[in-house]
């Protein structure tokens, strides 16, 4: 079972992420699904009236101005990074917390590793699916790479000058 | 407490008189760097990190592999040095490195021989002089550049460097712009003329005050050099102070969202900014800014009080100008007369200059400095010029308070070290990147080029008479010399394996920035000489008194150049 961070902790992870082309047929209906945002678009009432818990999950050039109104719906926003250096989902994070009130969890997937969670964490992520060559504990200690940050963040939404 | 500000340190030379000095907060931030950047790269060694892994966090703390070794390079916000940090230059190069370091077109220093392993105790010193190497390369924001003369020129309107420092605290760690489509660059102009080449940043800057006497900035966007070159488009000409972080949040998010990342040669905000058109581009602006304006990022007037009196001006004697006196000079000593002319520049108090130390002779890479070299001009800011000195992206160093009254003294000095070449602005004065012998994408040298230029031109009286020219090498289209800026401009390119030279002409750095056009065909290295004597020769020929080469450029086109430089022999 892989193991994920959430809240700062190492927990089991209960979520099953449906790869992007995944479709209705044979879908579990009490499992804990996180689907791809095309399912999502293509069947959501079918998806609603199922009793499991329910995810989304984003590729990169994805827009999150796609599921805004149905927040709601989802437990889980998972946002996917296929390459640690693509920085999109960090301002889809940061605009699903602070313009769009999202209070779920934000997770992030695909190539996460533990020198981008500090700033992952920051902008709104709570939960890492630390790639699967990697061990979530080493990566956990990424979250205490700083101490002091300057601007504005999900953590901490007044920068550094209006408390110093 | 900035390491300046030691016991015993003269009131007049406290650093915080000149410059931005850390508090616990930002001094724990760049400690903090440094021990991540150790652990980083002790698991890069110990093979827990992947190259392609380790790769980009280097980059983002400076650390590029070069051809022969790593090249680290270190942060000089908005070129401003003190004395204290000059000296941890100087360290650095005697000790982890060859006695040398560079100054870049960004303001910059950059070492060309560091052990890998050895960067974190080099980040380490850097940090107890209260500098870093943070986001100097990568594809974050960078350091923010600005106006060698700040807080002295003469026309300036509003003294910028309260704003760089300002800007580098929003932009350093910011952790939604940590891994952009590509690198960003923000450059900020204070005066009448402008010596920061904004219109070719990724973001230029411009305090300006409006009819009712209020401050905010005019705001260019999509400038940039590099393969693409292109100058930016003003998209905000009036922008409230309160509202730059916010706007410049709006500005990086829509880019950080919708900039390309399928091709990195597209990837660059100013290609954004051409695909949408500049007025697209600036409602898309002002769509997302209408959601953060009047946010936690508004700044107040507490802030920028708080940075900006670090900024004040040094504790100025009343002085008069000494013009009569260096007049009697000049006459008795025609080379303080040249050097006079050329490397000190006008300041806003009577009876003071602005000095410009030349790192560009002949023989010597553009722009390098040995380490004893910055152990002197560290002594020399304390004796002449309040402990401060600068960068400027033109590769030099500058004293910006100098008396004018020591002005023959401190020439003496200089001469001792070789670093009163008079030639600011002059031809010989060549910005130039490091080209084939250090740099790994290279497609040409460039060193050479600008030895072989100076040599060709080694008559200091006629370059004298030729006047301003800014003459620019790049080792490749990544433009690192500017080379499309520049007056005349030189570009390496390859032929068949062979390193070959594209000529540009007509190019320019300041207000109303303009690229240069290419003269035609490429040159042999060994030939490089000759076309620019040849160019130069057609200059000579057709300029009017007092005409400058770009004045003659812009009046007669290129043809007449180019005719003479491919001319068929007899
Ligand atoms: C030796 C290692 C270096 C490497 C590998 C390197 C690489 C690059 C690359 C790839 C670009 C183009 C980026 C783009 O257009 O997206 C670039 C641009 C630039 N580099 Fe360098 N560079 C190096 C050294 C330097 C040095 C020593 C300087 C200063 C003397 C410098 C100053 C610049 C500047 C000012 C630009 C900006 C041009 C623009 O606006 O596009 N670089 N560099
Ligand atoms: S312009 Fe090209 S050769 Fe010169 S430093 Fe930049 S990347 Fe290297």
């Amino acid at each position: 079972m892989q193991r994920i961070i959430k809240n700062g902790e190492v927990i089991d992870e209960r979520w099953h992420l449906l790869p992007v082309d995944a479709t209705l047929d044979g879908i579990s209906n009490s499992d804990d699904l996180i689907v791809p945002l095309g399912l999502w678009l293509q069947s959501s009432h079918a998806l609603k009236v199922r009793d499991g818990g329910l995810g989304v999950w984003l590729q990169s050039h994805e827009q999150i101005e796609d599921i805004v109104d149905d927040l709601k719906y989802f437990k889980v926003v998972a946002l996917d990074f296929p390459a640690f250096t693509d920085g999109r989902h960090f301002s889809s994070a940061r605009l699903l917390r602070e313009r769009y009130g999202y209070q779920g969890e934000i997770r992030a997937i695909g190539d996460v590793l533990r020198d981008q969670i500090f700033f992952m964490h920051r902008c709104g992520f709570d939960a890492f699916a630390v790639r699967p060559d990697r061990d979530p504990y080493d990566a956990l200690k990424g979250l205490q790479d700083f101490s002091v940050t300057y601007q504005t963040g999900v953590d901490q939404p007044l920068p550094l000058f209006r408390r110093r | 407490m900035h390491p300046a500000d030691r016991p015993g340190v003269r009131d007049s030379l406290r650093a915080e008189n000149y410059m931005y000095v850390y508090d616990e907060y930002d001094q724990r931030i760049i400690e903090e760097r440094v021990a991540q950047f150790r652990d980083q790269t002790a698991r890069f060694l110990a093979g827990e990190l992947a190259e392609d892994e380790f790769r980009p966090l280097r980059l983002q703390n400076g650390l590029y592999v070069q051809r022969y070794a790593p090249m680290l390079r270190v942060c000089v916000p908005y070129g401003l040095l003190s004395a204290p940090q000059l000296r941890m230059l100087a360290k650095l190069a005697r000790d982890y490195d060859k006695g040398y370091a560079h100054i870049s077109t960004r303001q910059n220093v950059q070492y060309n021989w560091p052990k890998l392993e050895d960067v974190p105790d080099m980040l380490a010193e850097l940090a107890s002089v209260q500098m870093h190497a943070i986001q100097t390369s990568g594809n974050c924001i960078r350091n923010v550049t600005t106006d060698q003369f700040a807080g002295v020129a003469p026309d300036e309107v509003i003294d910028p460097r309260p704003w760089c420092e300002i800007i580098r605290q929003w932009a350093t760690f910011h952790p939604e712009f940590a891994h952009l489509p590509r690198k960003f660059k923000i450059a900020v102009n204070g005066s009448a003329a402008d010596r920061a080449a904004i219109e070719v940043h990724d973001i230029g800057l411009e305090p300006v005050r409006n009819e009712a006497g209020e401050l905010g900035f005019r705001v260019l966007v999509g400038g940039g050099l590099g393969r693409t070159p292109i100058v930016g488009s003003f998209i905000n000409e009036f922008l409230p102070w309160q509202h730059l972080l916010s706007y410049l949040e709006a500005i990086l998010r829509v880019y950080n969202r919708y900039g390309r990342r399928d091709n990195k040669y597209k990837a660059r905000i100013k290609i954004l900014v051409k695909a949408l058109t500049p007025e697209v581009f600036a409602e898309r602006v002002a769509a997302e800014w209408a959601h953060l304006k009047d946010g936690p990022a508004t700044l107040t007037e507490a802030e920028l009080e708080r940075v900006a009196k670090h900024f004040v001006d040094p504790a100025y004697k009343a002085l008069d100008d000494q013009s009569a006196a260096l007049a009697a000079l000049d006459a008795e000593h025609p080379g303080f007369a040249r050097w006079r002319s050329r490397n000190v520049a006008g300041h806003k108090k009577p009876g003071y200059a602005a000095v410009t130390l030349s790192l560009k002779p002949t023989g010597i890479a553009p722009g390098d400095v040995t380490d004893k070299q910055f152990d002197a001009i560290a002594d020399l800011a304390e004796r002449y010029s309040f402990g401060e000195a600068r960068s400027s992206h033109e590769q030099n160093i500058i004293l910006a308070d100098v008396e004018q009254s020591q002005l023959f003294e401190l020439w003496g000095e200089l001469r001792e070290l070789g670093l009163a070449t008079p030639n600011i602005g002059l031809l010989t004065d060549i910005i130039c990147c490091p080209g084939g012998d250090f740099c790994a994408l290279a497609n040409a040298k460039s060193i050479p080029i600008a030895e072989a230029i100076q040599r060709r031109f080694d008559d200091l009286d006629y370059v004298f008479d030729l006047g301003e020219i800014d003459l620019n090498i790049s080792g490749c289209m990544n433009a690192c010399g500017h080379h499309h800026i520049g007056n005349i401009g030189i570009l390496g390119v390859d032929k068949k394996g062979e390193e070959f030279y594209q000529v540009s002409l007509g190019g320019e750095a300041g207000r109303n920035a303009s690229l240069g056009q290419i003269l035609g065909p490429s040159f042999a290295q060994d030939d490089m000489a000759d076309v620019i004597a040849k160019v130069i020769e057609v200059y000579v020929e057709q300029r009017s008194e007092e005409e400058r080469f770009l004045d003659t450029f812009r009046r007669i086109g290129i043809d007449p150049f180019k005719e003479r430089v491919y001319a068929k022999n007899h």
